[in-house]
């Protein structure tokens, strides 16, 4: 047999035949489909093509949405017992598991990511909100909140578009268990699963008007945070807009929680298992394209180890699979917007102007729709923008230390707090390491595991309040104070 | 005696070049590995993947119950593994007893089969509690009847309680005995070892030995060559790689049944070690029901069904 030494594994794609996209869509209020007056196209960043034309919803919507949700939460929803909640959330989220196919499939085709990660980490995670906050909803009184914990009322929740679904589940699942009604807005780019879920929500025969969807851009945001009608506020994306979010609900009575913008700290000390190590860099920056606010974008390399790590790393990221998402074997997908592309250039530009070095992975990029290959800058220092500002694409910088102090030094000085990642074999460095470290998650030796039992939010800019676990429920829920 | 200058044949050198060693977690190796196995290999990449595999086989028959017919069977299939069709490769070697040897070099030959090696599993197979001289006799004679592999166990006992320079001089000599007549394989047993701590450090204690290949398991203790345990072997040959410059190859052994599995572990190898390793002359794969099921699943690519189990021949 002659010997060819290369693997070269062929197109697997996923089949996109399962998934039924309608070329127009409306909102979701009270429990119907309503036709929107505006629109606007959604596409598939992987290739440019139109998907579909996505309502604007404007005053009249948002006004609409808001009065179906408070007449579900005064009709409905806060008169139901908590174990009749918790059987619809248990419903959706078996339908979320039935239908997890359709749903990988509409998420990779409207967001970019990989088939791979929509398939095993967006779909279970958001079934497994669902699944976790059901059994919550009748044991509210032993949530340690009090004996009568109450919820707020109508629900405003603007999510992001690098999770679509998941931060759908994120914000919808605990709202509901605890009895509130929600008024959700997808992002602009990313509003197809959430349309779907609101199919879900019919088929479980949800009560009219307990979830509602409105699409559209900043400005519909706009309104639901200053609606009179709403009581909470709940939002996902960036520092700048939570900053605006903050000072909008400021004179108001509503409450807010907030979770932003992050820079986090990926800390590799010298006794790290250093294969592992890499893997969990490259998983930390690079999994959903870097679009991941808890992303590890900064590597913080104690120097004994630095060239051994950085050669590993380099040699690791030339095995990514870049192109497809919706072929299996795809590891790194499309960027998931042009504005989004465009702001990673800016800042990798930045970096090249200041002075760090620029690597990027061999790799055939596709002619259509917007990539960026898996990069790392090396010689960053704290005073380099692409140290400091969130790039939030597949962009590494990477820093060195000398000392474990001064690793914590560097890790602490940002502006952001929302997660850090900590590698040695040694138990007693981590642990001290963690207790130094003001970030809301950190990781000791992996990465970007979430789970719904597990509270997750940020320090100083990086947010208010926690998603997940007990304290996530408590920031849907009156009467209690919650960080 | 010692391999590449990195250990100077004394215990304290040794243990410092074992000490140099990173440590692995168990819970991102299992992770990595369990991501591989998510490849999705398809059309020509599988038939590729398929004829290669076959290419890597070491048709194994270990058996209390081996008699001189039985491994001129095997012999055959390793030569033609599907007689109907000449373009199905022949397997890398048959992996035999050391008294079953001469049987199985002499029977190749006669059949057109020079090109498919023999490999002896020596040492006091499978446990390695024997004395030295009796290994070295074991050796001595797997390669006076013509063995071209040599797969020899170590000592797991000495390993686990920390006598690591005993394992090392065990290997040493057997390399010796093997001098440029046969390659050295040596393997862990790494159900045995348990930790891939142990199996990382196994790696590099066998390579600076002077092993060519390191391989898992006997195919008689159960775990054997798990995805994860491999993956730690490919990055150890890999990192060696980068020291020294050789090439050292890997042999998964036990558990490997089927198509699916095999093609797992050439995706292992493609991602961890690289496409320098996926030939046969670095990478064997220690199996005996696997072949006629990678024999299957290729007349099913061909034919575009799958054919009865008759349409392939039993050993």
């Amino acid at each position: 047999m002659e010997e060819k030494l290369s693997f070269e594994y062929a197109p697997a794609p996923e089949s996109r035949a399962i998934v039924s996209i309608k070329p127009k869509y409306g909102h979701f209020i009270g429990g119907k489909f309503v036709l929107g007056t505006k629109h606007f196209p959604t596409i598939n960043p992987a290739t440019e093509e139109v998907l579909s034309q996505i309502a604007l919803a404007g005053k009249a919507d948002v006004d609409a949405a808001v009065k179906a949700a408070r007449k579900a939460y005064t009709t409905t929803w806060s008169k139901m017992s908590g174990k009749e909640r918790g059987k619809y959330l248990f419903r959706i989220a078996r339908i979320m598991q039935e239908r997890s196919r359709e749903f990988a499939v509409l998420e990779t085709l409207d967001n970019g990511k990989p088939i791979r990660e929509s398939r095993d980490v967006d779909v279970p995670l958001a079934a497994a909100h669902f699944f976790y906050h059901a059994g919550w909803a009748d044991k509210l009184e032993y949530a340690g909140l009090g004996t009568t914990p109450k919820s707020h009322g109508v629900a405003g929740q603007i999510i992001p578009w690098n999770f679509p679904l998941l931060m759908l589940a994120w914000k919808v699942a605990p709202a509901l268990a605890a009895g509130n009604t929600v008024v959700l807005k997808p992002a602009e780019t990313t509003s197809l699963t959430a349309l779907l879920f609101a199919e879900v929500c019919q088929q479980a025969e949800l009560p009219a008007g307990v979830v509602n969807i409105v699409t559209g851009d900043g400005s519909t945001g706009a309104l639901i945070v200053n609606h009179p009608g709403i009581d909470k506020i709940a939002f996902t994306g960036s520092t700048e807009v939570g900053k605006l979010i903050a000072r909008a609900v400021a004179p108001t009575n509503k409450s807010v929680t907030l979770e932003l913008g992050g820079k986090a700290a990926n800390i590799i000390f010298e006794d790290a298992a250093i294969d592992e190590a890499v893997e969990g860099i490259v998983n930390g920056i690079f999994f959903n394209q870097g679009h991941v606010c808890c992303a590890g974008s900064r590597l913080i390399l104690q120097e004994s180890v630095a060239d051994e790590v950085l050669q590993k790393l380099k040699n690791r990221m030339a095995a990514i699979r870049v192109g497809d998402p919706m072929d299996k074997n795809t590891d790194l997908g499309a960027i998931n917007s042009k504005e989004q592309l465009l702001k990673i250039r800016e800042l990798s530009a930045a970096g090249d102007l200041e002075g760090a070095q620029r690597w990027s992975a061999p790799c055939d990029l596709p002619g259509k729709g917007f990539w960026f290959a898996p990069t790392i800058f090396t010689g960053v220092t704290q005073a380099h923008r692409i140290a400091r500002e969130e790039i939030f694409g597949p962009v590494l910088s990477v820093l060195t230390f000398r000392t474990p102090q001064e690793a914590i030094d560097k890790a602490n000085n940002t502006p952001f707090g929302l997660s850090a990642g900590i590698w040695s074999e040694k138990g007693s460095k981590v642990l001290w390491a963690t207790q130094q470290l003001r970030a809301g998650v950190i990781w000791a030796n992996t990465f970007n595991k979430f789970d719904p039992t597990s509270p997750f939010g940020g320090y100083k800019e990086s947010g208010w309040g926690r998603e997940g676990g007990r304290h996530g429920l408590s920031a849907y829920l009156k009467g209690v104070s919650h960080e | 005696m010692s391999y590449y200058g990195l250990v100077d044949g004394t215990e304290a050198s040794l243990k410092k070049y074992l000490a140099s060693l990173s440590g692995v977690d168990q819970v991102g190796a299992d992770a990595r590995a369990a991501m591989l196995a998510t490849r999705s290999i398809k059309a020509a990449s599988k038939r590729w993947a398929i004829d290669t595999a076959i290419s890597m086989v070491d048709l194994t028959t270990l058996e209390g119950a081996d008699t001189p017919g039985k491994v001129q069977a095997l012999c055959s299939k390793a030569v033609r593994p599907d007689p109907t069709d000449s373009s199905v490769p022949s397997v890398g070697a048959v992996c035999v007893y050391n008294d079953m040897v001469g049987i199985a070099r002499t029977h190749l030959d006669l059949i057109g089969g020079e090109h498919v090696g023999v490999a002896a599993v020596s040492t006091a197979f499978p446990s390695g509690r024997a004395s030295m001289p009796v290994k070295i006799q074991d050796t001595q004679d797997a390669i006076d009847a013509g063995a071209s592999e040599i797969d020899m166990v170590i000592d797991r006992g000495a390993f686990l309680s920390g006598r690591y320079i005993e394992v090392f001089d065990e290997i040493v000599k057997i390399r010796e005995v093997c001098g440029d007549k046969a390659h050295l394989k040596v393997i862990f047993e790494t159900g045995e070892l348990v930790t891939y701590d142990n199996v990382r450090k196994a790696s590099f204690l066998a390579m600076a030995a002077g092993a060519h290949f390191i391989k898992t398991s006997t195919g008689k203790v159960a775990p054997a060559a798990t995805a994860p345990v491999v993956l730690v072997m490919l990055e150890a040959v890999r990192d060696f790689y980068a020291m020294t410059k050789v090439r050292i190859g890997v042999k998964p052994a036990g558990g490997i049944r089927n198509t699916k599995d095999a093609i797992k572990q050439l995706v292992l190898v493609n991602e961890t070690a690289g496409p320098e390793w996926l030939k046969p002359s670095l990478f064997r794969i220690g199996a005996s029901a696997l072949l006629n099921d990678l024999l299957m699943q290729r007349m099913k690519m061909d034919d575009g069904y799958y054919a009865s189990p008759q349409y392939v021949t039993i050993d």
